[in-house]
């Protein structure tokens, strides 16, 4: 039996080839459904992220909390799972606001070219070179909100510059290519060309891109937390987790381990499949 | 070479004013000011405390006033401290520059031997266990690797001072937390660039003419093959100052990013935009010397744009 040929099956046949990448991406499938259905099922049983255990305040990792308890005795696995939904939420929402920022602006300056062109990646240039990170630290404190929805706009509007890039890169080398030139011959206006033809060739970098853009975003949000400018509490998120278990390192170290341990997998984990994504999708780059 | 210098510097001062503006400006739009307190001031120490800060004056005179200031390389006087922002960036931006040039220097040596190491042994165990190291690197936050850091070497090994800065070896931990995932980074950069710089043609000539394979990968390939990492030094430096704020937190370093924390939670705006400036001007420093050395280490770039 043959399944028929189509570049993007081809893909995924590379992709589940490697094994690292196939295993990260069962572990991710399996950690995403964990924190959408877990604190629900733990609701059940009368355990959620704000219940006090008041007999067991930072009790390390037992039976009945197999991550431990924080502080004020609240469960750390239903905390993790739930700050894993805020990690979810934000690495998608503020990966899309870079993706359509960073692919607009490349678009358009690969695209139109010349002076627009040499303006538009000058600004990026210079925009490089900013601790871009601290200007969203002075935008959220003097816009004075607490919004999660500004917070995840805000880190995906200053993650946008290497996307710009890959994008402007791709643009210019398919610009001319024969099969756009036959769309224009056929009298596609330039608006047509740009996206039907050019744009859904540029897909492979962006998606990969993408995938390393996530795990950014959510360093972001711990780095916000940390200093007091991004998710609040009581609200679980792994920034905060992380943050309120590096102050009780020396006594209870559990505290910092659970979170700290979620993020890092997770983050490899996505690391591992950008680089099969990447090896799957551009086959002459593979080595 | 002078006049593209020059030039870049002109461009630079630009840059910079206009961060000093948008910053003066969205600052002035903000709800609540560093004065604004649940209790009133007498109306006279009110007035008084305004005209010390010429927050009485219309906005546009206090613009030029800061804006002129600025130029004298006057940074304006803290709101909350007995400080001018001049003296703050004195006293502890040395603290923040050992750690963040022993964190660079860590992450490009570290990472680039790393990288190099990777890429001449290929597809062995040694490259993965290099990459195995790159990836621990950048998966684990220096929020989670910092207070471990402290429990293993400070609380438990007793080999660093914990929380305490005044020796050299106080550093060390802080730069290397701080460093590491830099490191992986320019660990993978390098593992990439060398990859590609060793599949070269003028490679292939240094092993046709019989250069040793040690010799082509660390005199012939290493050159071309870590222009990737040097690129990358502009935007790691840029994003080693909001690194810089979470490891002097967590060892206790009086450093400029625990004062631009302080100054963003207590809306010090003076201190706020002159350390914001202030981290700008050194960045774009630093850029420029980051494209001289590119020139210098590729000389394609140098010969087409002249000597220098």
């Amino acid at each position: 039996m043959t399944a028929p040929r189509s570049p993007t099956r081809d893909a995924w046949r590379r992709l589940r080839a490697n094994r690292m990448a196939t295993a990260a991406l069962v572990l991710l499938t399996l950690m995403v459904i964990a924190c959408v259905v877990g604190p629900t099922i733990c609701g059940w049983c009368g355990l959620d992220a704000t219940t006090l255990d008041l007999d067991l305040l930072a009790s390390p990792p037992s039976a009945a909390h197999p991550l431990g308890t924080d502080s004020l005795g609240r469960d750390l696995l239903v905390r993790v799972l739930e700050g894993g939904q805020v990690a979810i939420v934000v690495g998608v929402t503020a990966t899309l606001v870079a993706l359509v920022i960073g692919v607009a602006w490349g678009a358009t300056a690969g695209f139109v070219g010349g002076r627009t062109d040499a303006v538009m990646m000058r600004i990026v240039d210079v925009m490089y070179g900013f601790p871009t990170v601290v200007f969203v630290v002075v935008i959220r404190a003097v816009l004075d909100a607490h919004s999660m929805v500004s917070l995840f706009a805000l880190i995906g509007a200053v993650s946008w510059l290497t996307m710009a890039r890959i994008v402007r890169g791709q643009v210019l080398t398919l610009r001319h290519r024969e099969f756009v030139e036959a769309a224009r011959a056929l009298g596609a206006g330039p608006t047509r060309v740009l996206v039907r033809h050019i744009l859904p060739n540029t897909l492979g970098p962006v998606v990969v891109y993408a995938t390393t853009l996530v795990p950014q975003t959510i360093l972001v949000e711990t780095f916000l937390s940390f200093i007091g400018l991004g998710v609040q509490a009581p609200a679980a998120s792994w920034g905060t987790l992380v943050t309120e278990g590096s102050t009780q390192v020396a006594v209870s170290p559990w505290v910092l381990a659970g979170p700290g341990l979620a993020m890092g997998l997770t983050i490899a984990a996505l690391n591992f499949v950008g680089d099969g994504l990447r090896d799957a999708l551009d086959p002459q780059a593979s080595r | 070479m002078i006049r593209r210098v020059l030039g870049r510097m002109v461009g630079a001062v630009a840059v910079l004013a206009a961060v000093a503006t948008i910053a003066f400006w969205l600052l002035h739009a903000a709800p609540g000011g560093p004065f604004s307190s649940e209790r009133r001031l007498q109306p006279a120490v009110e007035r008084n405390i305004e005209e010390r800060y010429h927050l009485r004056d219309p906005l546009w005179r206090q613009y030029t006033t800061y804006m002129s200031g600025l130029a004298r390389l006057d940074f304006g006087h803290s709101m909350k401290r007995p400080d001018t922002v001049g003296a703050i960036i004195r006293r502890h931006f040395p603290h923040s520059l050992i750690i963040g040039l022993l964190a660079i220097g860590f992450a490009a040596l570290f990472g680039t031997a790393l990288g190099v190491i990777a890429a001449a042994r290929r597809n062995t165990w040694v490259d993965h266990g290099a990459m195995l190291i790159a990836l621990f690197g950048v998966a684990v936050p220096s929020l989670v690797l910092g207070p471990l850091a402290i429990r293993l070497f400070a609380l438990k090994l007793g080999w660093i001072p914990p929380a305490r800065a005044d020796s050299f070896v106080g550093y060390l931990a802080p730069a290397a937390v701080l460093g590491l995932i830099y490191a992986g980074t320019i660990a993978r950069l390098a593992r990439a660039g060398m990859l590609e710089t060793l599949g070269a043609d003028y490679v292939r000539t240094a092993r046709a003419k019989g250069v040793s394979e040690r010799g082509v990968v660390w005199r012939h390939a290493l050159r071309l093959g870590v222009m990737p990492v040097v690129s990358y030094l502009g935007p790691a430096t840029a994003g080693l100052i909001s690194g810089s704020f979470v490891v002097e937190k967590i060892f206790q370093i009086p450093g400029l990013g625990f004062y631009f924390v302080d100054s963003v939670t207590s809306r010090d705006y003076p201190v706020l935009t002159g350390l914001l400036v202030f981290y700008v001007a050194f960045l774009v420093a630093l850029n420029l010397l980051v494209d001289l050395a590119y020139g210098w280490l590729d000389p394609r770039i140098r010969d087409q744009r002249g000597a220098p």
